[in-house]
Protein backbone atom coordinates (compact mmCIF):
# COMPACT_ATOMS: atom_id res chain seq x y z
CA UNK A 1 0.00 0.00 0.00
CA UNK A 2 2.53 2.39 0.80
CA UNK A 3 4.79 1.83 -2.41
CA UNK A 4 3.71 5.29 -3.56
CA UNK A 5 4.93 6.83 -0.60
CA UNK A 6 7.87 4.98 -0.30
CA UNK A 7 9.22 5.97 -4.08
CA UNK A 8 8.45 9.30 -3.29
CA UNK A 9 10.64 9.31 -0.23
CA UNK A 10 13.01 7.90 -2.41
CA UNK A 11 13.10 10.07 -4.70
CA UNK A 12 13.22 13.11 -2.89
CA UNK A 13 16.00 11.57 -0.54
CA UNK A 14 18.09 10.81 -4.13
CA UNK A 15 18.18 14.69 -4.97
CA UNK A 16 19.96 15.30 -1.78
CA UNK A 17 17.69 17.88 -0.65
CA UNK A 18 17.45 16.45 2.92
CA UNK A 19 16.88 13.08 4.30
CA UNK A 20 13.78 12.03 5.24
CA UNK A 21 13.35 8.89 7.78
CA UNK A 22 12.96 5.88 6.28
CA UNK A 23 11.95 3.74 9.27
CA UNK A 24 8.77 1.71 9.37
CA UNK A 25 6.77 4.35 11.96
CA UNK A 26 8.05 7.43 10.26
CA UNK A 27 7.21 6.67 6.93
CA UNK A 28 3.55 5.54 7.96
CA UNK A 29 3.19 9.31 9.21
CA UNK A 30 5.27 11.23 6.13
CA UNK A 31 2.80 9.23 3.85
CA UNK A 32 -0.37 9.99 5.54
CA UNK A 33 0.83 13.72 5.18
CA UNK A 34 2.44 13.32 2.00
CA UNK A 35 -1.02 11.56 0.83
CA UNK A 36 -3.38 14.22 1.96
CA UNK A 37 -1.38 16.96 0.07
CA UNK A 38 -1.09 15.02 -2.83
CA UNK A 39 -5.03 14.28 -3.05
CA UNK A 40 -5.71 18.34 -1.90
CA UNK A 41 -3.48 18.89 -4.73
CA UNK A 42 -5.18 16.49 -7.03
CA UNK A 43 -8.71 17.93 -5.93
CA UNK A 44 -7.68 21.45 -6.60
CA UNK A 45 -5.63 20.87 -9.89
CA UNK A 46 -8.91 18.95 -11.05
CA UNK A 47 -11.16 21.89 -10.17
CA UNK A 48 -9.61 24.37 -11.90
CA UNK A 49 -9.06 22.02 -15.33
CA UNK A 50 -12.73 22.12 -14.92
CA UNK A 51 -13.00 25.70 -15.21
CA UNK A 52 -11.01 25.33 -18.13
CA UNK A 53 -12.92 22.88 -19.69
CA UNK A 54 -15.68 25.28 -20.12
CA UNK A 55 -13.44 27.44 -21.48
CA UNK A 56 -12.53 24.77 -24.02
CA UNK A 57 -15.94 24.02 -24.72
CA UNK A 58 -16.81 27.69 -25.22
CA UNK A 59 -14.25 28.19 -27.48
CA UNK A 60 -14.66 25.25 -29.55
CA UNK A 61 -18.10 25.91 -30.01
CA UNK A 62 -17.69 29.45 -30.97
CA UNK A 63 -15.19 28.03 -33.49
CA UNK A 64 -17.74 25.60 -34.78
CA UNK A 65 -19.45 28.26 -35.40
CA UNK A 66 -17.09 30.60 -37.29
CA UNK A 67 -17.10 32.99 -33.84
CA UNK A 68 -14.03 34.09 -31.96
CA UNK A 69 -15.00 33.03 -28.35
CA UNK A 70 -14.43 34.88 -25.10
CA UNK A 71 -11.73 37.22 -25.78
CA UNK A 72 -12.19 40.49 -23.85
CA UNK A 73 -12.16 39.61 -20.25
CA UNK A 74 -8.87 40.51 -18.75
CA UNK A 75 -7.14 42.29 -15.65
CA UNK A 76 -5.99 45.49 -15.49
CA UNK A 77 -2.49 44.09 -14.54
CA UNK A 78 -2.35 41.44 -17.28
CA UNK A 79 -2.24 43.93 -19.91
CA UNK A 80 0.95 45.43 -18.30
CA UNK A 81 2.48 42.30 -20.06
CA UNK A 82 3.09 43.24 -23.46
CA UNK A 83 2.34 40.21 -25.46
CA UNK A 84 2.15 38.17 -23.07
CA UNK A 85 -1.39 39.83 -21.49
CA UNK A 86 -2.66 40.60 -24.98
CA UNK A 87 -2.20 36.69 -26.44
CA UNK A 88 -3.60 35.62 -22.44
CA UNK A 89 -6.54 37.89 -22.78
CA UNK A 90 -7.37 36.69 -26.39
CA UNK A 91 -7.53 33.20 -25.24
CA UNK A 92 -10.14 33.91 -22.90
CA UNK A 93 -7.39 33.08 -19.77
CA UNK A 94 -9.52 35.14 -17.29
CA UNK A 95 -13.21 33.99 -18.62
CA UNK A 96 -13.66 31.54 -16.76
CA UNK A 97 -12.91 33.31 -13.19
CA UNK A 98 -15.03 35.90 -13.92
CA UNK A 99 -17.63 32.72 -15.08
CA UNK A 100 -17.25 31.44 -11.66
CA UNK A 101 -17.16 34.30 -9.70
CA UNK A 102 -20.37 35.46 -11.29
CA UNK A 103 -21.94 32.30 -9.48
CA UNK A 104 -21.02 33.37 -6.39
CA UNK A 105 -22.30 37.38 -6.28
CA UNK A 106 -25.98 36.34 -7.03
CA UNK A 107 -28.67 35.99 -4.98
CA UNK A 108 -29.78 32.81 -4.03
CA UNK A 109 -33.52 32.10 -4.65
CA UNK A 110 -35.00 28.92 -3.18
CA UNK A 111 -38.64 27.55 -4.72
CA UNK A 112 -40.90 27.55 -1.97
CA UNK A 113 -42.23 24.25 -3.56
CA UNK A 114 -39.12 22.10 -3.11
CA UNK A 115 -37.96 19.28 -0.78
CA UNK A 116 -35.26 21.09 1.16
CA UNK A 117 -32.61 19.19 2.49
CA UNK A 118 -32.72 16.99 -0.58
CA UNK A 119 -32.32 19.76 -2.46
CA UNK A 120 -29.38 21.34 -0.93
CA UNK A 121 -27.70 17.51 -0.89
CA UNK A 122 -28.25 16.78 -4.29
CA UNK A 123 -25.37 19.12 -5.95
CA UNK A 124 -22.83 17.79 -3.63
CA UNK A 125 -24.10 14.21 -4.41
CA UNK A 126 -23.59 14.87 -7.93
CA UNK A 127 -19.69 16.04 -7.38
CA UNK A 128 -18.53 13.86 -4.29
CA UNK A 129 -18.55 10.65 -6.01
CA UNK A 130 -16.09 11.72 -9.51
CA UNK A 131 -13.85 13.33 -6.86
CA UNK A 132 -13.53 9.97 -5.12
CA UNK A 133 -12.58 7.92 -7.67
CA UNK A 134 -9.95 10.34 -8.34
CA UNK A 135 -7.82 8.48 -5.23
CA UNK A 136 -8.35 5.40 -7.79
CA UNK A 137 -6.47 6.23 -10.98
CA UNK A 138 -2.88 5.61 -11.31
CA UNK A 139 -1.99 8.88 -12.98
CA UNK A 140 1.59 7.51 -13.74
CA UNK A 141 4.36 4.85 -12.90
CA UNK A 142 7.85 4.86 -11.57
CA UNK A 143 10.62 2.91 -12.69
CA UNK A 144 13.15 2.30 -10.47
CA UNK A 145 16.57 2.41 -12.35
CA UNK A 146 18.60 0.21 -10.35
CA UNK A 147 16.13 -2.56 -9.94
CA UNK A 148 14.01 -1.97 -12.64
CA UNK A 149 10.42 -1.93 -10.41
CA UNK A 150 7.55 -0.44 -11.90
CA UNK A 151 5.71 1.17 -8.87
CA UNK A 152 2.09 2.95 -9.40
CA UNK A 153 2.02 6.18 -8.51
CA UNK A 154 -1.70 6.62 -7.06
CA UNK A 155 -3.19 7.39 -4.20
CA UNK A 156 -4.83 4.14 -3.31
CA UNK A 157 -3.79 1.01 -5.52
CA UNK A 158 -6.63 -1.30 -4.32
CA UNK A 159 -7.04 -4.96 -5.61
CA UNK A 160 -9.89 -4.46 -7.52
CA UNK A 161 -9.86 -0.99 -8.31
CA UNK A 162 -11.74 -0.68 -11.73
CA UNK A 163 -14.76 -2.19 -10.16
CA UNK A 164 -14.45 0.67 -7.35
CA UNK A 165 -14.15 3.16 -10.12
CA UNK A 166 -17.22 2.15 -12.06
CA UNK A 167 -19.05 1.43 -9.46
CA UNK A 168 -18.95 4.78 -7.56
CA UNK A 169 -18.47 6.82 -10.75
CA UNK A 170 -21.70 6.15 -11.53
CA UNK A 171 -22.84 6.75 -8.03
CA UNK A 172 -23.14 10.27 -9.32
CA UNK A 173 -26.37 9.82 -11.22
CA UNK A 174 -27.96 9.88 -7.74
CA UNK A 175 -27.27 13.29 -7.41
CA UNK A 176 -28.88 14.53 -10.30
CA UNK A 177 -31.59 12.29 -10.21
CA UNK A 178 -32.18 13.52 -6.32
CA UNK A 179 -32.15 17.00 -8.13
CA UNK A 180 -34.77 15.89 -10.15
CA UNK A 181 -37.35 14.35 -7.73
CA UNK A 182 -36.89 17.27 -4.73
CA UNK A 183 -37.40 20.44 -7.29
CA UNK A 184 -41.37 18.92 -6.77
CA UNK A 185 -42.21 20.36 -10.53
CA UNK A 186 -42.89 18.27 -13.81
CA UNK A 187 -39.90 19.32 -15.79
CA UNK A 188 -37.17 18.14 -13.53
CA UNK A 189 -39.31 15.33 -12.65
CA UNK A 190 -39.24 14.10 -16.52
CA UNK A 191 -35.48 14.20 -16.86
CA UNK A 192 -34.59 12.16 -14.38
CA UNK A 193 -36.98 9.78 -14.79
CA UNK A 194 -34.80 9.76 -18.23
CA UNK A 195 -31.26 9.94 -16.43
CA UNK A 196 -32.71 7.03 -14.24
CA UNK A 197 -33.35 5.00 -17.44
CA UNK A 198 -30.34 6.33 -19.38
CA UNK A 199 -27.85 5.87 -16.44
CA UNK A 200 -28.86 1.74 -15.79
CA UNK A 201 -29.17 0.64 -19.55
CA UNK A 202 -25.62 2.01 -20.52
CA UNK A 203 -23.96 0.95 -17.30
CA UNK A 204 -24.75 -2.46 -18.78
CA UNK A 205 -22.83 -1.51 -21.88
CA UNK A 206 -19.92 0.24 -20.27
CA UNK A 207 -18.99 -3.03 -17.51
CA UNK A 208 -19.74 -5.37 -20.70
CA UNK A 209 -17.35 -3.40 -22.99
CA UNK A 210 -14.65 -3.17 -20.65
CA UNK A 211 -14.68 -6.94 -19.46
CA UNK A 212 -12.38 -8.27 -22.91
CA UNK A 213 -9.26 -6.14 -21.29
CA UNK A 214 -9.84 -7.74 -18.08
CA UNK A 215 -9.39 -10.90 -19.92
CA UNK A 216 -6.55 -9.53 -22.03
CA UNK A 217 -5.00 -8.27 -19.17
CA UNK A 218 -5.58 -11.57 -16.98
CA UNK A 219 -3.97 -13.41 -20.68
CA UNK A 220 -0.87 -11.15 -20.13
CA UNK A 221 0.14 -10.67 -17.08
CA UNK A 222 0.19 -12.37 -13.24
CA UNK A 223 -0.60 -9.67 -11.83
CA UNK A 224 -4.38 -8.72 -10.36
CA UNK A 225 -6.23 -8.17 -13.77
CA UNK A 226 -8.87 -6.30 -11.96
CA UNK A 227 -6.39 -3.74 -10.80
CA UNK A 228 -6.07 -0.50 -12.61
CA UNK A 229 -2.88 0.03 -12.61
CA UNK A 230 -1.88 -3.55 -13.86
CA UNK A 231 -4.46 -3.16 -17.01
CA UNK A 232 -2.23 -0.12 -17.82
CA UNK A 233 0.87 -1.16 -17.34
CA UNK A 234 0.29 -4.32 -19.87
CA UNK A 235 -0.35 -1.81 -22.33
CA UNK A 236 3.08 -1.08 -22.89
CA UNK A 237 3.52 -2.57 -26.35
CA UNK A 238 -0.13 -3.08 -27.57
CA UNK A 239 -2.64 -0.41 -26.48
CA UNK A 240 -6.11 -1.79 -26.23
CA UNK A 241 -7.42 0.06 -28.29
CA UNK A 242 -5.66 -1.64 -30.98
CA UNK A 243 -6.93 -5.12 -29.61
CA UNK A 244 -10.39 -4.35 -28.98
CA UNK A 245 -11.42 -1.97 -31.04
CA UNK A 246 -15.15 -2.22 -31.21
CA UNK A 247 -14.77 -2.21 -26.89
CA UNK A 248 -13.16 1.24 -27.47
CA UNK A 249 -16.27 2.82 -29.54
CA UNK A 250 -19.26 0.74 -27.32
CA UNK A 251 -17.45 2.36 -24.17
CA UNK A 252 -17.10 5.62 -25.97
CA UNK A 253 -20.88 6.29 -26.85
CA UNK A 254 -21.99 4.89 -23.65
CA UNK A 255 -19.30 7.37 -21.48
CA UNK A 256 -20.81 10.08 -23.41
CA UNK A 257 -24.32 9.32 -22.47
CA UNK A 258 -23.50 8.35 -18.89
CA UNK A 259 -21.94 12.13 -18.77
CA UNK A 260 -25.22 12.72 -20.67
CA UNK A 261 -23.30 14.87 -23.59
CA UNK A 262 -24.35 15.39 -26.97
CA UNK A 263 -25.74 12.90 -28.57
CA UNK A 264 -27.36 11.71 -25.42
CA UNK A 265 -28.19 14.89 -23.52
CA UNK A 266 -31.72 14.04 -23.56
CA UNK A 267 -31.53 14.62 -19.24
CA UNK A 268 -30.98 18.17 -19.52
CA UNK A 269 -32.44 18.98 -23.23
CA UNK A 270 -33.42 22.73 -23.53
CA UNK A 271 -36.41 22.15 -25.78
CA UNK A 272 -38.44 19.55 -24.50
CA UNK A 273 -37.65 19.51 -20.27
CA UNK A 274 -36.51 23.59 -19.97
CA UNK A 275 -32.95 22.83 -18.21
CA UNK A 276 -33.44 18.82 -17.45
CA UNK A 277 -33.05 18.13 -13.44
CA UNK A 278 -31.01 21.53 -12.62
CA UNK A 279 -34.33 23.79 -13.98
CA UNK A 280 -34.95 24.73 -10.45
CA UNK A 281 -31.69 25.32 -9.54
CA UNK A 282 -29.90 28.46 -9.53
CA UNK A 283 -26.19 30.55 -8.80
CA UNK A 284 -24.29 28.72 -6.64
CA UNK A 285 -25.74 25.30 -6.72
CA UNK A 286 -26.53 25.33 -10.23
CA UNK A 287 -22.43 25.43 -10.78
CA UNK A 288 -21.73 22.85 -8.76
CA UNK A 289 -23.44 20.74 -11.26
CA UNK A 290 -22.15 22.56 -13.83
CA UNK A 291 -18.94 22.08 -12.52
CA UNK A 292 -19.95 18.15 -12.48
CA UNK A 293 -20.81 18.22 -15.64
CA UNK A 294 -17.18 18.99 -16.55
CA UNK A 295 -15.61 16.97 -13.73
CA UNK A 296 -17.13 13.61 -15.89
CA UNK A 297 -15.67 14.80 -18.82
CA UNK A 298 -12.38 14.86 -17.53
CA UNK A 299 -12.74 11.81 -15.64
CA UNK A 300 -14.17 10.26 -18.39
CA UNK A 301 -11.70 11.28 -20.68
CA UNK A 302 -8.95 9.94 -17.94
CA UNK A 303 -10.48 6.94 -17.63
CA UNK A 304 -10.87 6.21 -21.62
CA UNK A 305 -7.26 7.20 -21.80
CA UNK A 306 -6.01 4.60 -19.12
CA UNK A 307 -8.42 1.68 -20.23
CA UNK A 308 -7.82 2.00 -24.27
CA UNK A 309 -5.00 4.63 -24.95
CA UNK A 310 -1.93 3.10 -23.05
CA UNK A 311 -2.38 5.91 -19.76
CA UNK A 312 1.12 6.98 -19.48
CA UNK A 313 2.85 5.17 -22.47
CA UNK A 314 4.36 7.61 -24.91
CA UNK A 315 3.38 5.23 -28.27
CA UNK A 316 2.91 1.92 -28.88
CA UNK A 317 5.96 -0.41 -28.96
CA UNK A 318 8.25 2.40 -26.66
CA UNK A 319 9.53 1.48 -23.33
CA UNK A 320 9.09 4.18 -20.74
CA UNK A 321 12.11 6.15 -19.29
CA UNK A 322 12.63 5.11 -15.65
CA UNK A 323 13.89 7.28 -12.88
CA UNK A 324 11.85 10.42 -12.00
CA UNK A 325 11.69 12.22 -15.37
CA UNK A 326 10.45 8.60 -17.08
CA UNK A 327 7.36 9.72 -14.95
CA UNK A 328 6.82 12.78 -15.28
CA UNK A 329 7.05 12.28 -18.90
CA UNK A 330 4.77 9.99 -18.15
CA UNK A 331 2.08 12.03 -16.73
CA UNK A 332 2.31 14.89 -19.35
CA UNK A 333 1.55 11.77 -22.03
CA UNK A 334 -1.45 10.80 -20.04
CA UNK A 335 -2.95 14.36 -19.47
CA UNK A 336 -2.04 15.04 -23.00
CA UNK A 337 -4.32 12.41 -24.44
CA UNK A 338 -6.86 12.90 -21.82
CA UNK A 339 -7.13 16.71 -23.17
CA UNK A 340 -7.29 15.46 -26.99
CA UNK A 341 -9.84 13.06 -26.00
CA UNK A 342 -11.73 16.46 -24.08
CA UNK A 343 -11.41 18.23 -27.29
CA UNK A 344 -12.91 15.30 -29.22
CA UNK A 345 -15.98 15.22 -27.08
CA UNK A 346 -16.62 18.79 -27.20
CA UNK A 347 -16.18 18.77 -31.08
CA UNK A 348 -18.59 15.95 -30.86
CA UNK A 349 -21.17 18.13 -29.11
CA UNK A 350 -21.00 21.01 -31.36
CA UNK A 351 -21.17 18.63 -34.03
CA UNK A 352 -24.39 15.70 -33.42
CA UNK A 353 -28.01 16.52 -32.96
CA UNK A 354 -29.13 15.30 -30.36
CA UNK A 355 -31.05 11.95 -30.34
CA UNK A 356 -34.79 11.28 -29.56
CA UNK A 357 -35.21 9.58 -25.98
CA UNK A 358 -36.78 6.38 -27.51
CA UNK A 359 -33.64 6.65 -30.16
CA UNK A 360 -31.28 6.70 -26.82
CA UNK A 361 -32.79 3.71 -25.15
CA UNK A 362 -32.80 1.52 -28.77
CA UNK A 363 -29.35 2.28 -29.57
CA UNK A 364 -28.20 1.05 -26.25
CA UNK A 365 -30.39 -2.31 -25.70
CA UNK A 366 -30.53 -3.23 -29.54
CA UNK A 367 -27.31 -2.52 -30.77
CA UNK A 368 -25.09 -1.60 -28.38
CA UNK A 369 -25.63 -4.22 -26.08
CA UNK A 370 -25.69 -7.54 -28.30
CA UNK A 371 -22.77 -6.52 -30.22
CA UNK A 372 -21.04 -5.91 -26.60
CA UNK A 373 -22.41 -9.56 -25.31
CA UNK A 374 -21.23 -10.71 -28.78
CA UNK A 375 -17.43 -9.19 -28.74
CA UNK A 376 -17.18 -10.05 -25.03
CA UNK A 377 -18.05 -13.89 -26.16
CA UNK A 378 -15.60 -13.68 -28.82
CA UNK A 379 -13.03 -12.58 -26.89
CA UNK A 380 -13.52 -15.17 -23.90
CA UNK A 381 -13.16 -17.56 -26.69
CA UNK A 382 -10.14 -16.50 -28.08
CA UNK A 383 -8.35 -15.87 -25.00
CA UNK A 384 -9.17 -19.43 -24.08
CA UNK A 385 -7.60 -20.98 -27.19
CA UNK A 386 -4.47 -18.83 -27.14
CA UNK A 387 -4.27 -19.54 -23.02
CA UNK A 388 -4.96 -23.43 -24.01
CA UNK A 389 -2.50 -23.23 -26.99
CA UNK B 1 -53.14 18.00 -69.43
CA UNK B 2 -51.38 17.34 -66.51
CA UNK B 3 -50.70 19.57 -64.30
CA UNK B 4 -47.56 18.58 -62.07
CA UNK B 5 -45.32 16.99 -63.68
CA UNK B 6 -42.35 15.32 -61.28
CA UNK B 7 -40.39 12.20 -61.03
CA UNK B 8 -40.49 9.90 -57.99
CA UNK B 9 -37.03 8.81 -56.81
CA UNK B 10 -36.64 5.52 -55.41
CA UNK B 11 -35.09 5.93 -51.45
CA UNK B 12 -32.61 3.27 -51.45
CA UNK B 13 -32.74 0.95 -47.99
CA UNK B 14 -29.25 2.02 -46.28
CA UNK B 15 -26.19 -0.33 -46.83
CA UNK B 16 -24.94 -1.60 -43.39
CA UNK B 17 -21.85 0.44 -43.38
CA UNK B 18 -24.89 3.39 -43.20
CA UNK B 19 -26.47 1.45 -40.31
CA UNK B 20 -23.94 2.09 -37.90
CA UNK B 21 -24.13 5.84 -38.30
CA UNK B 22 -19.76 5.92 -37.62
CA UNK B 23 -19.06 7.28 -41.24
CA UNK B 24 -21.45 10.19 -41.07
CA UNK B 25 -20.73 11.29 -37.46
CA UNK B 26 -16.89 11.34 -39.15
CA UNK B 27 -18.27 13.02 -41.77
CA UNK B 28 -19.58 15.70 -39.71
CA UNK B 29 -17.00 16.09 -37.71
CA UNK B 30 -14.87 16.82 -40.89
CA UNK B 31 -17.50 19.52 -41.90
CA UNK B 32 -17.02 21.40 -38.24
CA UNK B 33 -12.96 20.81 -38.65
CA UNK B 34 -13.35 22.57 -41.83
CA UNK B 35 -15.58 25.18 -39.76
CA UNK B 36 -13.13 25.73 -37.17
CA UNK B 37 -9.47 26.07 -39.14
CA UNK B 38 -11.52 28.71 -41.04
CA UNK B 39 -11.05 32.58 -40.64
CA UNK B 40 -14.26 33.39 -38.03
CA UNK B 41 -16.93 35.00 -39.87
CA UNK B 42 -18.32 37.90 -36.79
CA UNK B 43 -16.20 41.19 -36.54
CA UNK B 44 -14.72 42.24 -33.00
CA UNK B 45 -16.99 44.86 -33.02
CA UNK B 46 -15.55 48.49 -31.41
CA UNK B 47 -12.73 48.00 -33.00
CA UNK B 48 -13.39 46.15 -36.19
CA UNK B 49 -16.25 47.98 -38.38
CA UNK B 50 -18.71 46.57 -40.97
CA UNK B 51 -18.18 48.31 -44.61
CA UNK B 52 -20.79 50.09 -44.91
CA UNK B 53 -22.57 49.24 -48.57
CA UNK B 54 -23.75 51.74 -50.65
CA UNK B 55 -27.05 53.47 -50.20
CA UNK B 56 -27.29 52.36 -46.82
CA UNK B 57 -30.11 54.26 -44.62
CA UNK B 58 -28.51 55.45 -41.41
CA UNK B 59 -29.01 58.52 -39.73
CA UNK B 60 -31.24 61.13 -41.43
CA UNK B 61 -29.33 64.48 -40.56
CA UNK B 62 -29.90 67.75 -42.95
CA UNK B 63 -26.71 68.95 -45.60
CA UNK B 64 -25.52 71.81 -47.12
CA UNK B 65 -24.08 72.36 -50.53
CA UNK B 66 -20.39 73.19 -51.88
CA UNK B 67 -21.04 76.74 -51.00
CA UNK B 68 -22.08 76.72 -47.66
CA UNK B 69 -25.59 77.32 -48.43
CA UNK B 70 -28.56 75.63 -46.16
CA UNK B 71 -30.37 73.90 -49.13
CA UNK B 72 -33.82 73.38 -46.95
CA UNK B 73 -36.27 75.76 -48.00
CA UNK B 74 -38.71 74.48 -45.72
CA UNK B 75 -41.31 73.09 -47.43
CA UNK B 76 -41.95 70.95 -45.05
CA UNK B 77 -42.97 67.73 -47.49
CA UNK B 78 -40.66 65.64 -45.54
CA UNK B 79 -42.46 66.62 -42.00
CA UNK B 80 -45.93 65.67 -43.93
CA UNK B 81 -44.48 62.57 -45.73
CA UNK B 82 -42.70 60.85 -42.51
CA UNK B 83 -44.52 58.02 -41.75
CA UNK B 84 -43.45 58.16 -38.12
CA UNK B 85 -43.78 61.59 -37.76
CA UNK B 86 -40.81 61.96 -36.31
CA UNK B 87 -39.69 65.26 -38.12
CA UNK B 88 -40.60 69.05 -37.06
CA UNK B 89 -40.10 71.70 -38.73
CA UNK B 90 -40.26 75.47 -38.13
CA UNK B 91 -40.49 77.24 -41.08
CA UNK B 92 -38.60 80.85 -41.16
CA UNK B 93 -37.06 83.60 -43.45
CA UNK B 94 -33.47 83.45 -45.02
CA UNK B 95 -31.24 86.28 -43.34
CA UNK B 96 -31.80 88.85 -45.38
CA UNK B 97 -28.05 89.44 -44.86
CA UNK B 98 -27.04 86.72 -46.23
CA UNK B 99 -25.29 86.49 -49.89
CA UNK B 100 -28.26 83.99 -50.96
CA UNK B 101 -31.45 86.00 -49.73
CA UNK B 102 -31.53 87.51 -52.86
CA UNK B 103 -33.14 84.35 -54.60
CA UNK B 104 -33.88 82.22 -51.64
CA UNK B 105 -36.65 83.56 -49.48
CA UNK B 106 -37.25 80.66 -47.00
CA UNK B 107 -35.09 78.51 -44.51
CA UNK B 108 -36.18 76.13 -41.51
CA UNK B 109 -36.01 78.05 -38.21
CA UNK B 110 -35.85 75.10 -36.09
CA UNK B 111 -35.87 71.32 -37.81
CA UNK B 112 -36.01 68.87 -35.28
CA UNK B 113 -35.57 65.24 -36.07
CA UNK B 114 -36.63 62.81 -33.42
CA UNK B 115 -34.14 59.65 -33.60
CA UNK B 116 -36.27 57.53 -31.25
CA UNK B 117 -39.39 57.98 -33.49
CA UNK B 118 -37.17 57.44 -36.83
CA UNK B 119 -37.74 54.45 -38.58
CA UNK B 120 -34.86 55.12 -41.22
CA UNK B 121 -37.00 54.17 -43.86
CA UNK B 122 -35.57 57.33 -46.11
CA UNK B 123 -38.99 58.99 -47.35
CA UNK B 124 -37.87 62.54 -46.12
CA UNK B 125 -34.58 61.95 -48.55
CA UNK B 126 -36.44 60.62 -51.54
CA UNK B 127 -39.61 63.55 -51.21
CA UNK B 128 -37.42 66.24 -50.56
CA UNK B 129 -37.51 69.02 -53.76
CA UNK B 130 -34.16 70.37 -52.48
CA UNK B 131 -32.04 66.88 -51.77
CA UNK B 132 -31.42 68.79 -48.52
CA UNK B 133 -31.82 65.61 -46.02
CA UNK B 134 -29.96 62.78 -46.53
CA UNK B 135 -29.87 59.55 -44.93
CA UNK B 136 -25.46 58.84 -43.51
CA UNK B 137 -23.60 55.68 -42.60
CA UNK B 138 -24.31 56.60 -39.36
CA UNK B 139 -25.92 53.12 -37.75
CA UNK B 140 -24.71 53.48 -33.93
CA UNK B 141 -26.71 56.79 -32.51
CA UNK B 142 -26.51 56.60 -28.54
CA UNK B 143 -27.97 59.18 -26.18
CA UNK B 144 -28.30 59.31 -22.37
CA UNK B 145 -31.68 60.65 -22.38
CA UNK B 146 -34.84 60.58 -24.49
CA UNK B 147 -34.53 64.53 -25.20
CA UNK B 148 -31.32 64.34 -25.82
CA UNK B 149 -32.24 62.02 -29.06
CA UNK B 150 -34.28 64.87 -30.98
CA UNK B 151 -32.02 66.54 -32.67
CA UNK B 152 -32.26 70.33 -33.84
CA UNK B 153 -30.75 71.79 -36.53
CA UNK B 154 -27.51 72.62 -35.24
CA UNK B 155 -27.05 69.22 -34.37
CA UNK B 156 -27.90 67.78 -37.76
CA UNK B 157 -26.09 70.29 -39.65
CA UNK B 158 -23.18 69.09 -37.45
CA UNK B 159 -23.53 65.30 -38.51
CA UNK B 160 -24.65 66.47 -41.98
CA UNK B 161 -21.84 68.40 -43.32
CA UNK B 162 -21.79 69.23 -46.99
CA UNK B 163 -23.40 66.92 -49.98
CA UNK B 164 -22.08 68.84 -53.32
CA UNK B 165 -24.86 69.40 -55.92
CA UNK B 166 -23.98 68.70 -59.31
CA UNK B 167 -26.06 71.75 -60.49
CA UNK B 168 -26.03 74.73 -58.62
CA UNK B 169 -29.17 76.22 -59.78
CA UNK B 170 -29.37 78.91 -57.21
CA UNK B 171 -25.95 80.14 -58.07
CA UNK B 172 -27.07 80.06 -61.86
CA UNK B 173 -30.58 81.70 -60.92
CA UNK B 174 -28.66 84.74 -58.77
CA UNK B 175 -26.21 85.57 -61.50
CA UNK B 176 -29.42 85.44 -63.79
CA UNK B 177 -31.19 88.74 -61.45
CA UNK B 178 -27.44 89.67 -61.04
CA UNK B 179 -27.53 90.34 -65.06
CA UNK B 180 -31.16 91.53 -65.12
CA UNK B 181 -30.46 94.52 -62.82
S1 LIG C 1 -35.67 69.03 -45.81
FE1 LIG C 1 -36.40 69.08 -47.89
S2 LIG C 1 -38.51 68.33 -47.74
FE2 LIG C 1 -37.87 68.83 -45.65
S3 LIG C 1 -38.55 70.94 -45.37
FE3 LIG C 1 -36.43 71.04 -46.09
S4 LIG C 1 -36.63 71.24 -48.29
FE4 LIG C 1 -38.61 70.52 -47.57
S1 LIG D 1 -36.13 58.29 -42.49
FE1 LIG D 1 -38.34 57.94 -42.56
S2 LIG D 1 -38.93 57.94 -40.44
FE2 LIG D 1 -36.89 58.81 -40.48
S3 LIG D 1 -37.24 61.01 -40.59
FE3 LIG D 1 -37.05 60.29 -42.68
S4 LIG D 1 -39.15 59.87 -43.34
FE4 LIG D 1 -39.19 60.01 -41.09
Amino acid sequence: MNEFSLALIECYNGWGWGQLPTDPESVAVTSAILKAIIAVGIVLATMGGCLYAVLLERKVAAWCQGRVGPCRTTFPMLMWFPVVGRILTYCGFIQPLADGGKLFLREEPIPGHVTKWLYHLAPCLALAPALVTLVMMPFTSYIDPETGKETAMMLCNMNPGFVFVVAVSSLGAYGTILAGWSSNSKYPFLASMRIGAQVISYELCIVTSILPIVLLTAANTDANPLSFFSIVSQQSDWWNIMLVPVSAIIYFSAMLAEMGRLPFDVPESETDTVGGFHTEYGTFKFGLFFVGEYLHIILGSIIFTLFFLGGWHILPFLPQIDGVWGSVLGLCCLLFKAFCLMFLIVWIRWTLPRFRFDQVMHLCWKALLPIAIVNLLAYFVIVTFIDLA
Amino acid sequence: MSFQQYKVLKRKPLRWWEKLYLPQILMGLKTTFGIMIRKPVTLKYPEERPVIPKGYRGVPTLVKDQEGREKCVSCQLCEFVCPAKAIRVTPGEVDPDSPHARVQEKAPAEFQINMLRCIYCGMCQEVCPESAIHLQDIYSLNGYSRESLVLNKEQLYKIGGTLPDKELKWAKKDNAVAEKH
